[in-house]
């Protein structure tokens, strides 16, 4: 546990530092939250709210890549739930709660299928996981544009399809509340249950995890598929949100920003190790940049090269030979390479 | 249990050593249905002109997927290509129509530019052992945002005569009047790409070291090939290809969009498989990446001649494409492996 929380300081430090600069911009309002019509409101309240679909597709992605896999589709099967449900919400009664309902759950069931179908792939045809999910990264989007007619579907404000997005259980805005609960829900299964310890073996090794008696393939299909349905779901926040489904632009990009965040979570690429709260923070550290960029006022084209600056950064501090190299000044070379464990992790960031 | 399956084969077929060509023989044989496949249904697709629009519309994404071959060649990815060719036209527009900068030292400078840039990548890449796929993200994000600095709306590039040259035609068997074709230059130079990729991928101690680092880079720094140099200049050669193709859609649109190119690096990585080329590297051919972009291009002639077929379509059956290439990939490298223990 303790070097659980070692982990987590550098981000957690870095999201205070960015806090701090923008109430230093923009005063104490930036951080209190405010209650506006029966729901609660503010800068930081909004930026938490905004980060959910984000959030959501970050925290299947961490499983992903704890099975040493890496999932590029999301952004498309994002389009591809919001285009299902949005299309299917205005060919029928819009108000009844019959039809939303039916509409999310057929969303969330492509979804879910998607995802299955990129976990079968990576384990039963051993494609590489970047080339398995990149078919669906290019053609997924021309799917969620064949379901939408190249349309951009539009429902009614009055839909209850749209709480999902706008509404708010007991002041607190409805997309926070699901995703605490998926944080909460994966977080239990995976740490109170084996089944986390059982990503990490199959990250780690799967040949030895499967002769040690894990059924890895299966655990690489649910994996997959939890991220295919986490993907879905936040493409039904964005759609209710804007209360449209782009098929072209929606959730464009989203798959980069996960991955950077579950990078930022302290999650290595490499598999065998994940944190689903690191996942949390890198998630809030990238939407707060977003609007820190804005509030010290640069011109938001400063995204972009800000989030650079962060892969960059966060990409060479993993490094162990970038350490090595940063460290050798201060220490005799003895050939033995470090192990990348938290305590070198944060020797090193200190220097 | 091991004592059956050690012997060698007992005899060698005719196709023991062709298997690699397979795949490059399957693209080849399908760009020639699809051709005939336009002649059967459309009239006017006989037209050599169809062909050589195939080499002017794609000539930037040509050169740039002949870069992302050597990349993928070496085991690695380059998702900075897009990013980095529209920061390329970008500067060239900044460059000249701004800053009154001649077009020749502007173009130089961008291609020094993005060699040097990919030299940079390539050496994060080996010597911090950063995965290429994370190194190479931060230039799509790093150029992108550079790009969009310099300007977030197009800039005519119309009034420097220097890019009239690229679009300027030759006339073959007559010109395009006469049933022939006409090819503009910039076509030209996507086709010295191709040789001057396909002479130092097949000829040169370079292009072999390529191949050698995709198969095995531990076996390669066995050999005591320059693995480093390799590794490092397969990302420079990507580097000066992304910006070789801003410079060419410099020409080809006489203007510069900030977002241009945004995804170019999937249609890279796209045509470069469904060229035959397999994503961990080794094995491949810069000629079937030639194919593989003309297969792209001619999914997009075939869909505006049919005209009822929405744009989507081409994404679609792209990944299908890449769906079937993938896994008759995993095929034949499984037959192999079988066939080899």
């Amino acid at each position: 546990m303790n070097a659980y929380l070692k982990r987590l300081i550098w981000p957690l430090a870095v999201l205070v530092t960015l806090i701090v600069v923008n109430i230093a911009q923009t005063g104490f309002d930036f951080i209190v939250p405010s209650v506006h019509d029966g729901r609660l409101g503010g800068a930081f309240v909004n930026i938490l709210r905004n980060s959910v679909p984000l959030l959501l597709i970050a925290l299947g992605m961490t499983l992903v890549i704890a099975t040493k896999g890496i999932d590029l589709s999301v952004g498309a099967v994002y389009a591809i739930g919001a285009a299902i449900a949005c299309q299917w919400i205005i060919d029928r009664d819009q108000s009844a709660f019959g039809t939303i309902l039916t509409a999310v759950i057929l969303a969330l069931l492509v979804a879910a299928v998607i995802g299955a179908w990129n976990g079968a792939m990576v384990a039963y045809f051993g494609v590489q996981p970047i080339v398995a999910t990149l078919i669906l990264m290019i053609a997924g989007r021309g799917i969620a544009q064949l379901i939408t007619g190249g349309q951009i579907p539009s429902v009614s404000d009055s839909t209850p399809f749209v709480e999902l997005g706008r509404g708010a259980i007991a002041t607190i805005p409805v997309p926070i509340v699901i995703g605490v609960l998926v944080f909460a829900v994966l977080a239990l299964l995976t740490r109170t249950t084996a089944l986390g310890m059982l990503l990490e073996a199959v990250g780690g090794n799967p040949a030895a995890s499967r002769l040690a008696g894990i059924r890895s393939k299966g655990i690489t299909i649910l994996a997959y598929l939890v991220c295919g349905f986490c993907a879905g779901l936040a493409g039904l926040i964005g759609a209710a949100n804007l209360g449209s489904a782009d098929a072209n632009n929606g959730g464009l990009w989203i798959e980069l920003d996960a991955i950077l965040a579950v990078v930022i979570g302290g999650t290595a690429l490499i598999g065998g190790r994940f944190f689903l709260l690191g996942t949390v923070i890198g998630v809030a550290i990238i939407e707060t940049l977003n609007v820190t960029i804005i509030n010290v006022g640069l011109s938001s084209q400063w995204q972009f090269t800000a989030k650079a600056i962060v892969v960059f950064v966060v990409a060479v501090l993993q490094s162990p030979e970038f350490r090595a190299w940063l460290l050798k000044p201060f220490r005799r070379p003895d050939g033995g390479e470090p192990a990348p464990e938290p305590a070198d992790d944060k020797e090193a960031l200190a220097k | 249990m091991s004592t059956t399956v050690t012997e060698r084969p007992s005899r060698t077929t005719l196709f023991d050593g062709l298997g690699r060509y397979i795949p490059i023989g399957v693209t080849v044989a399908l760009l020639i249905v699809m051709y005939l496949g336009g002649i059967a249904a459309f009239p006017r697709f006989s037209s050599p002109q169809v062909i050589a629009s195939l080499f002017i519309d794609n000539a930037a994404l040509l050169i740039i997927a002949v870069g992302m071959t050597f990349v993928i060649l070496s085991g690695g990815i380059d998702l900075s290509v897009g990013s980095m060719m529209a920061f390329s036209t970008m500067s060239i527009a900044a460059l000249t129509v701004d800053l009154g900068v001649p077009a020749e030292v502007a173009v130089a400078a961008v291609l020094a530019f993005g060699t040097l840039s990919g030299l940079f990548t390539g050496a994060v890449i080996h010597y911090f052992n950063v995965q290429p796929f994370i190194a190479t993200l931060a230039g799509l994000f790093l150029y992108r945002g550079l790009t969009l600095q310099l300007s977030d709306h197009d800039v005519s590039m119309r009034d420097i005569a220097f890019f009239d040259w690229g679009m300027l035609r030759m006339d073959f068997a007559g010109g395009q009047r006469d049933g022939g074709f006409s090819l503009p230059n910039i076509s030209f130079i996507a086709l010295a790409v191709v040789i001057v990729a396909f002479i130092v991928l097949h000829y040169t101690r370079f292009g072999r070291g390529v191949y050698a680092v995709g198969g095995s880079e531990s076996s390669a720094l066995l050999m005591g090939l320059p693995v480093a140099r390799t590794k490092v200049g397969v990302y420079a050669v990507s580097g000066f290809c992304a910006a070789l193709g801003g410079v060419v859609a410099a020409y080809y649109t006489k203007s510069a969009n900030p977002l241009a190119g945004v995804g170019l690096e999937l249609d890279a990585i796209a045509a470069v498989v469904i060229g035959g080329t397999i994503l961990t590297g080794g094995t491949g051919f810069v000629l079937g990446t030639v194919a593989g972009v003309m297969v792209m291009g001619l999914l997009t002639t075939l869909i505006a001649f049919q005209g009822d077929l929405s744009s989507w379509w081409a994404r679609i059956v792209v990944g299908v494409l890449l769906l079937a290439f993938i896994l008759l990939q995993r095929f034949l490298s499984r037959s192999g492996e079988k066939r080899r223990t």
